[in-house]
């Protein structure tokens, strides 16, 4: 056992706004409650530019505005916050759980899971190696350095194509590399993209490796319907390839996952261990919008509510 | 103007005198963009943690971020925020583009430990 150990009724794990909406619920009612994250509140809403579909604001409002309300209104209520800590050790699996940050261990009686999603990455050789010096995975902020440059972007989906129109503002060229063979994003931004004269598209192909040979990045990508392998040197690498449930904390935990890695809850956000409900982006479900992770953690919170 | 609760640099006289009086300095030089807000709130809750250490950030668009723009140690950097430590003056590391808590604590332990 550690010598520093604190007791709350519960720890959200995940400060983005299930999380926070959870919070702010509990620590009004009275339940002790702490949040913990590895990175600083606000999850995928702080980075957002503008947010104009959450009700309540006529105007469009700053996803980082938004987001330090959210964790201030929480504050407000009693919430204790440990922000860019990694909790190194957990039990979640009996009546009283516990997680440690820093040899410091939290106890609890419940634990709201609400860690969100991550851009996914390629996971191939010179993706970690040059991010930031040649690879990319926002246009808003890095499509400037590429101002009449050759660039590629990995990618077909919705985001990848809106990305590519901003891009396509800067660039000389964009050569988009996708798995399919026909583009996923909505047909709208698909067609603007595959009718722009600066774009081709490398159907079929998926990247293989990066690397840099002097100022140029170098691409191999495979045909997956013939396995060649092609290799296409340009300025730059824009890589836009969906989101993935943060679930590494918990993946030797006995929690029923869906195929692609989401946390099963039922309707009350209960999750298969006893305690343990998953919120947000991080639950399996068909819509993610910020509206959907707060209402998720109203539910989980009033559940909590009523059980502590 | 970053909306950000960091201390700011707004001139190369500024950042003269910061790393010149202060051992250990970590300034991040960015826009309120996807890529640099983490950094800064990451910095915010750092200030506490490491009371030894500086922390500040730059726009990264105003004329005298060229002190920055134009290190050595950016030069082949292509993606925001640019992350520069100095200690004793000198810049011991530099960044580009997001880094977690986790990349920034260990950078911490191995620039200014």
């Amino acid at each position: 056992m550690n010598q520093n150990s604190h007791f709350f009724d519960l720890i959200i794990i995940g400060a983005g706004p299930a999380g926070l909406a959870t919070a702010i619920y509990t620590s009004r009612a009275s339940i002790s409650t702490l949040v913990i994250d590895q990175s600083s509140a606000g999850g995928q809403i702080k980075t957002t530019h503008q947010v104009a579909n959450y009700p309540g604001f006529v105007e469009p409002v700053s996803g980082y505005e938004l987001a330090r309300n959210m964790r201030k209104q929480a504050e407000k209520y009693g919430t204790k916050f440990k922000l860019a800590s990694e909790i190194t050790a957990m039990n979640l699996e009996e009546v009283e759980k516990w997680v440690e940050i820093d040899s410091t261990r939290y106890t609890c009686k419940h634990v709201v899971i609400a860690t969100g999603s991550s851009p996914r990455l390629l996971n191939i050789p010179g993706e970690l190696e040059f991010k930031g010096t040649g690879i990319s995975y926002c246009a808003t902020c890095d499509g400037e350095f590429f101002k009449d440059k050759d660039i590629i972007v990995v990618g077909g989906g919705n985001s990848a194509m809106e990305e590519s129109l901003l891009l396509l503002q800067y660039v000389k060229s964009i050569t988009v590399i996708h798995q399919f063979d026909v583009l996923q994003a909505e047909k709208i931004t698909a067609d603007k993209i595959m009718q722009h004269p600066k774009v081709s598209i490398l159907w079929s192909h998926e990247p293989r490796k990066f690397e840099k040979i002097g100022e140029k990045m170098v691409t191999v990508a495979e045909n997956l319907k013939t396995k060649e392998l092609v290799t296409l040197e340009r300025d730059g690498i824009f890589i836009f390839v969906g989101m993935l449930p943060n679930i590494d904390l918990f993946k030797n935990l006995p929690l029923q996952f869906s195929p692609q890695g989401y946390i099963i809850t039922n309707e009350r956000m209960e999750t298969n261990l006893q305690g343990v409900y998953a919120v947000g982006d991080v639950r399996d479900k068909p819509y993610r919008q910020i509206t959907t992770a707060v209402g998720d953690g109203t539910v989980a919170s009033l559940e909590v509510i009523r059980k502590n | 103007m970053l909306r950000t609760n960091l201390e700011h640099v707004s001139t190369k006289e500024e950042l003269q005198e910061l790393i010149e009086n202060n051992e250990k300095v970590a300034v991040c030089c960015g826009r309120m963009g996807p890529m640099c807000i983490p950094v800064y709130d990451i910095f915010e809750i750092f200030q506490d943690e490491y009371p030894d250490i500086q922390f500040r950030d730059m726009e990264f668009d105003i004329p005298d971020a060229s002190v920055i723009r134009s290190l050595p140690e950016c030069r082949s950097f292509n993606s925001l925020p640019f992350t520069i430590y100095y200690r004793n003056g000198k810049v011991v590391k530099a960044t580009s583009s997001i880094q977690s808590a986790k990349q920034i604590k260990d950078i911490i332990s191995e620039v200014f430990s």
